[in-house]
């Protein structure tokens, strides 16, 4: 049974239809976080924040209140928000910067507060046409409130928030790309160490970067307390989570639910959730975490949904993005798509991703589609090798950002769950399902 | 003579003022170069190089590098149908080759009647109401091929000159307060919040 009776935290107004006004903002407490924070002092608000133990939403699940720790002191430095959501099947921010832009405007002022940055961005990728519209219109208004700009609600506190469109890049994602593209460039990662933008980020000035539902839960945590949000969900995997859910479900959608206390058959069959697998068919695989995660077959619907749980057992939770394939899915052409993916984003800096991609997306592709060779099912797994050796979880890195090395996960999952699925591909000559 | 219209122009310095370093305004200013022209033209780029401080080769290599700009003419409809895995689960590459039979042009191709652009994009976050079809940007949640042929003839006809503006208008809203104020101020009144607050604290303390 699944365990709905939690808050909704981040999406409690998404019923009204006009969620992403400024007057449904404030008759639902809309900027009460804001004005309790500026009561508190910042360290006592980030003292909140690190009390929630909230686990960043982004899809590496780092302690937000650590990285907020580690932020170099310096004059000037910077908040930027990482709303460049495009890993493959993760729509959760979609739905945040549409339905409640205020909610992520307050949280980025209260982070901000938090971090004493009077200089913050929210870096939207270009295609949420709509979701640009509303978060400019929500910092608008915002200014308007006395919200936002100086002396913000009579205090000392001052902060400016610049929105800040992408152009179609998914590897801006990365923190150290996304910079890049704040800064005009070509959204190309950044060598490591450091490891942290909160060393030497934008502008080469200490910088945190948070995702945008990281952000939306600020308001929450500030008017009901760390401790509250730590007394949701388990272990580690504090709070509630959005979880995007796709394929073949008969409801797709987003679900706002408490961690660890529901399964992957929770969210798959619950009537107030998924509702189960399209006729009813039965589950080939699912992707746990967005298309860098390995696979998990039906035998681990059980696992709940929690970053250490996904983790023991050989996956991750990641973007909180769940895919599900049914029995009439081809293996091959799905992981093919994973592939062909990995290969239009690669930045092309670091040659095993940059040629492995395209290497394991042309053999993907004759498997798929006519011409495969026996030896391609071992080649891949050898050319995986090459890009994350040992093919482990988590993967070795060979590349300055993870993109490549995340490549591996899906093959080798497809591989060791359905081999024969792909020599059966070889025989036919091609796609043996069409 | 800019090359910029005189309100985009205005629109322009507007964006690069929002920046403490002036090259940060280069992916906006490409997204209005685009609102004005359809695509970004060389010109453009000259400008848009003088307006951030860099080389026209510099705008061209940082433009060439994201998806959405186009450096040639496209139609007045760019559409977009996405493939990958949610929507490849719900029939997306069947959609787009629907969409290249229904336009008459190929994946990547332009309609002869110069109307429409077709693309096969990557995920785009919507994956509830998959398979995904943007037409400039705006998500039009058109998932079979009768609806398809629906939303091309609403198209044609001007039925969703609202819902679908035009090519570029990512920032179809302004932006209408700001802050713009000295560094040096801003650091002198953390400063004394700062010594504020540490004074109540030691009052607090005792």
């Amino acid at each position: 049974m699944a365990s709905l009776d939690a808050p909704k935290i981040v999406s409690s107004r998404a019923k009204f239809a006009d969620s992403h006004t400024l007057s449904r903002y404030l008759e639902t407490g809309g900027y009460e976080g804001l004005r309790k924070a500026l009561t508190m002092f910042p360290e006592q608000v980030a003292a909140e924040v690190d009390a929630a133990s909230l686990l960043g939403r982004g899809g590496a699940g780092f302690p937000a209140g650590r990285k907020w720790s580690m932020l170099r002191k310096s004059p000037v430095s910077y908040l930027v928000v990482n709303g460049d959501e495009s890993e493959p099947a993760t729509f959760k921010d979609h739905y945040l910067v549409e339905r409640d832009p205020h909610q992520l405007v307050e949280g980025v002022i209260i982070a901000a507060y938090a971090l004493q940055v009077t200089q913050a961005f929210i870096y939207l990728r270009g295609e949420f046409a709509l979701g640009l519209e509303r978060v400019q219109q929500a910092i608008n208004e915002a200014y308007e409130h006395g919200a936002l700009g100086r002396k913000i609600f009579g205090s000392s506190f001052s902060l400016d928030l610049v929105v800040h469109p992408g152009a179609g890049a998914y590897i801006c994602g990365e923190e150290t790309a996304l910079i890049e593209a704040l800064e005009g460039k070509r959204g190309f990662p950044r060598i490591k160490p450091p490891f942290f933008p909160a060393v030497t980020g934008l502008y080469g000035e200490p910088t945190v970067v948070n995702n945008v539902e990281t952000m939306s839960n600020m308001p929450w945590i500030v008017l009901n307390g760390g401790a509250a949000f730590a007394a949701l969900g388990a272990g580690r995997s504090a709070g509630t989570r959005l979880f995007a859910l796709s394929g073949r479900v008969r409801n797709p959608g987003v679900f706002e639910i408490e961690m660890v206390k529901n399964t992957f058959r929770d969210l798959i069959y619950d009537p107030q959730l998924g509702g189960g697998v399209i006729d009813d068919r039965a589950i080939k695989a699912i992707i746990p975490g967005g298309v860098s995660a390995p696979w998990f077959g039906p035998e681990l619907l059980d696992v709940p949904l929690g970053q250490d749980e996904v983790a023991e057992k050989g996956s991750m939770l990641g973007s909180g993005s769940i895919v599900v394939m049914d029995e009439t899915t081809c293996v091959v052409r799905a992981t093919w798509r994973i592939i062909k993916f990995f290969s239009r984003e690669s930045c092309g800096q670091c040659t095993p991703c940059r040629e492995g991609s395209g290497w394991l997306e042309r053999i993907l592709y004759r498997l798929e589609h006519g011409g495969g060779r026996v030896e391609d099912v071992d080649l891949l797994l050898d050319l995986c090798d090459n890009i994350a050796p040992g093919l482990t979880w988590p993967p070795q890195q060979t590349t300055i950002c993870v993109l490549g090395p995340s490549m591996p996960s899906s093959i080798n999952a497809a591989i060791s769950m359905f081999r024969d699925d792909f020599y059966a591909h070889v025989q036919h000559g091609g796609c043996p399902h069409d | 003579m800019t090359h910029f219209r005189t309100d985009l122009r205005q629109r322009a310095e507007e964006l690069v003022s929002l920046y403490p370093r002036r090259r940060s305004a280069m992916l906006p200013l490409l997204h209005l170069a685009q609102e004005q022209d359809g695509y970004v033209t060389d010109e453009a780029m000259a400008e848009i190089a003088e307006l951030t401080g860099t080389t026209p080769a510099e705008v061209r290599g940082t433009a060439a590098f994201y998806d959405m700009f186009h450096l040639e003419p496209v139609g007045k409809y760019v559409v977009g149908v996405c493939t990958n895995i949610a929507c490849l689960l719900a029939g997306g590459e069947e959609l787009l080759a629907h969409a290249s039979a229904t336009l008459g042009c190929s994946v990547g191709g332009t309609s002869p009647d110069g109307l429409f652009t077709l693309e096969e994009t990557e995920c785009l976050a919507d994956c509830n109401i998959a398979p995904v079809v943007q037409v400039n940007h705006r998500y039009v949640r058109t998932t079979t091929p009768d609806l398809f042929d629906a939303l091309v003839d609403d198209l044609r006809n001007g039925r969703l000159d609202h819902d679908v503006p035009p090519h570029g208008t990512l920032i179809r809203i302004r932006r209408s307060g700001g802050l713009r104020v000295d560094r040096e101020e801003l650091a002198g009144e953390r400063a004394e919040a700062r010594a504020a607050r540490e004074a109540r604290a030691a009052t607090e303390a005792k």
